[in-house]
């Protein structure tokens, strides 16, 4: 287990390196200037040569790449500015602020998005999957399999305005998402994202209907499950403690799969709610050419899908003994 | 063998179990009847989809209720099994019946120590502690002859060797006591060695607990090894029965005359082939009218009046002994007789 720890951590900060290094890269091959949109409108070269030097980028690729990397680690030194304290993620182009206090500020919306939104699509996906299951054929089991058909085919862009629409404008039920820490007013965080976390449902809650019900309808037929019963065991129990326990495995990759989508890919669900988060950071510190900003915003989306996927491993060594983490 | 002046320990009287599927209905057993003593051992024999399988699953109230119907009696002990409520079924299964199943590696959960397995039973119908269902379990792995069952008693499944794993399934049937095993081709996925050890050990778990024991297979020498009665079935219906010396000695119906023609034997001259018997077993969707097994039985010709094809033969039981054919009995002596100087010369 420890061993297993060790390797898949090292593993992802490779993975983090390799996504960062070509960012980095990338970024430069975007045929615009950050020092020049810095300068202004009066600009001379020498003034020019002053702000490279301020943002960072006078120095060879290769060198400002490990200054950045120096910076997560030690901190780093910023001319006219400062000493940046570890981890030190650098400061944005456009308005100067430290990068990392920028994403403190923007994580906990797209993270409270992300998992506000799992504890209905799991509840309401899985739970749905469970009845279609056990009443297969039933007029049950087909309503939430045509639903779930319905549901996978709906996009949050489209869903979500239709929602604010009919639930905020019209009828007045919901408030319009915006967001309040929780740990400032839990109920002002609820009703604020209340709208964008059943959106989100509608549109993931399909997808764990069908994999719940394919699940349990394989494993209900399994061998042991009927060794559970001729031992006498109740149904729940069968249910429950065997069937449901070799269909959690899938469901629980399919999960890490999601949150990884969810928190890297908020672009959609902040900008179609008008909310404040990693995902809408990142598309404006790509219009602005703001390397900093971009590459802070990318590694911490990807740190949050490459843990996710440690974490699912692990969970599912939980679920199943036959597997081994070595 | 079969005691007939009182109630046997378990009476199936002529069980139909019916699925329906989307092209109709199949009739896995369609009218079989056979009683069981205590302590005795019933061999059921026959190729795969004869309704072996089902006939078990029926008993202990296996089969999926909402697809399959069922008519007939299957009498536990005095108890009505086909209408007892899911609840009494639940009560009687892994306690006063119990099932070991063919494949251990698939029918063990794999996400459950092989310990918790044999406890869980136990704790279900004793309300034993779950120190006590454990010192249980561990006492049932040494008594299957599994080493060092306090370790072992901890470890999944996939820890375990094939025919551990079929020793633990046994532990785990037996853990209750049940007076009714039941045994659907325990031995099929093992090597001969591990095969003769798990036979021993049924039998010796027999002898100590007096449990009565159907045994399915589709290997006779197992039979031989293990049964007091055999019940030879075909197409979902009873053939041949009788004492394991009657069916195997002198068997009547030419279903069983295949059967053990086509069995390997130390005494067979290796460059003769081994008789199988033609074509396959018969679609229970859509069944051969008349007997079952005329359409592979080379023996058609010489009953009157096409009689095979079109008349079902009526199982003919005299003190337990009886068989399915519309042959007379002066046209069996007359093959064994023929089969019995073939093989002399």
């Amino acid at each position: 287990m420890f061993r297993f720890l060790i390797r898949r951590v090292i593993g992802a900060l490779v993975i983090l390196l390799v996504i960062s290094a070509v960012t980095f890269f990338l970024f430069y091959a975007i045929p615009r200037d950050p020092a020049r949109m810095a300068c202004g409108k009066v600009c001379d070269a020498e003034l020019l040569e002053q702000v490279r030097v301020n943002l960072g980028i006078a120095d060879p690729m290769p060198v400002q790449y490990w200054h950045w990397l120096q910076g997560i680690f030690v901190g780093r030194d910023y001319t006219g500015i400062g000493h940046c304290n570890a981890p030190c993620l650098g400061y944005s182009f456009t308005n100067s602020e430290p990068v990392f206090e920028t994403i403190k500020t923007d994580l906990p919306t797209t993270i409270s998005l992300a998992l506000g939104a799992a504890f209905f699509f799991l509840i309401i996906g899985v739970g749905a999957g469970m009845i279609a299951a056990v009443k297969q054929g039933t007029w049950m089991d087909k309503t939430a399999s045509s639903l779930s058909l319905l549901g996978s085919s709906l996009q949050i862009y489209f869903v979500g305005y239709i929602a604010m629409f009919f639930l905020v404008q019209q009828l007045g039920v919901l408030d319009p998402p915006s967001y309040t820490p929780f740990t400032e007013n839990p109920g002002a965080w609820v009703s604020g994202l209340l709208l964008p976390w059943l959106v989100l449902s509608i549109i993931f809650t399909a997808n764990y209907t069908r994999m719940t019900r394919s699940q349990l309808v394989e494993q209900l037929s399994e061998d042991y499950v009927r060794t559970a019963r001729a031992k006498g065991l109740s149904g729940r129990n069968v249910f429950f403690r065997f069937a449901w326990r070799g269909a959690m495995g899938p469901i629980v990759t399919i999960f890490g799969i999601d949150m990884g989508t969810l928190i890297g890919g908020a672009i959609i669900t902040e900008s179609t709610f008008s909310l404040q988060g990693l995902g809408t950071r990142a598309v404006r510190a790509v219009t602005d050419s703001d390397l900093p900003m971009l590459l802070g915003v990318t590694v911490v989306a990807a740190t949050a899908i490459v843990f996710a996927n440690i974490l699912v491993d692990l969970v599912y060594a939980l679920i199943d003994p036959r597997i081994r983490l070595a | 063998m079969t005691s007939t002046d009182q109630q046997p320990f378990l009476s199936v009287r002529d069980l139909k179990v019916h699925f329906s599927t989307e092209d109709g209905i199949v009739k896995a057993v369609d009218g079989l009847s056979f009683d069981l003593a205590k302590g005795q051992t019933l061999g059921i024999v026959g190729e795969s989809g004869s309704g072996k399988s089902v006939t078990n699953l029926a008993i202990l109230g296996l089969h999926d209720r909402k697809r399959t119907s069922l008519d007939g009696e299957i009498l536990l002990d005095g108890k009505e099994l086909l209408t007892a409520t899911e609840r009494e079924l639940e009560k009687l299964r892994g306690n006063k019946m119990a099932m070991i199943f063919q494949d251990a590696l698939a029918s063990l959960s794999p996400y459950h120590t092989v310990g918790r397995q044999i406890a869980e039973t136990y704790r279900k119908h004793t309300g034993a502690s779950k120190q006590e269902a454990r010192a249980r379990a561990v006492e049932m792995l040494r008594r299957v002859g599994i080493p060092q069952p306090d370790i072992r008693v901890d470890d999944y499944p996939h820890q375990f060797s094939g025919g551990m794993r079929q020793r633990a399934m046994i532990a785990m049937a037996l853990v209750c006591d049940p007076e009714l095993l039941i045994a659907d081709e325990p031995t099929t996925a093992l090597d001969v060695t591990v095969q003769a050890q798990i036979m021993d050990l049924l039998k010796d778990l027999q002898q100590e607990f007096g449990t009565s024991i159907i045994f399915i297979t589709h290997d006779l020498g197992v039979i031989a090894d293990i049964a007091d009665d055999v019940l030879v079935m075909y197409g979902g219906r009873c053939v041949e029965r009788g004492t394991k010396k009657e069916v195997l000695r002198t068997p009547r119906h030419p279903y069983t005359w295949g059967l053990l023609g086509s069995m390997p034997s130390l005494d067979h001259p290796v460059d003769v082939p081994l008789n199988p018997i033609p074509g396959s077993p018969p679609s229970l969707l859509n069944p051969p009218s008349g007997c079952r097994f005329h359409p592979r039985c080379a023996f058609t010709e010489k009953v009157a009046g096409g009689l095979c094809a079109t008349e079902r033969p009526v199982l003919d039981v005299v003190d337990g002994r009886g068989s399915a054919c519309h042959l007379t009995a002066e046209q069996r002596a007359d093959f064994l007789a023929d089969l019995a100087g073939s093989r002399q010369n």
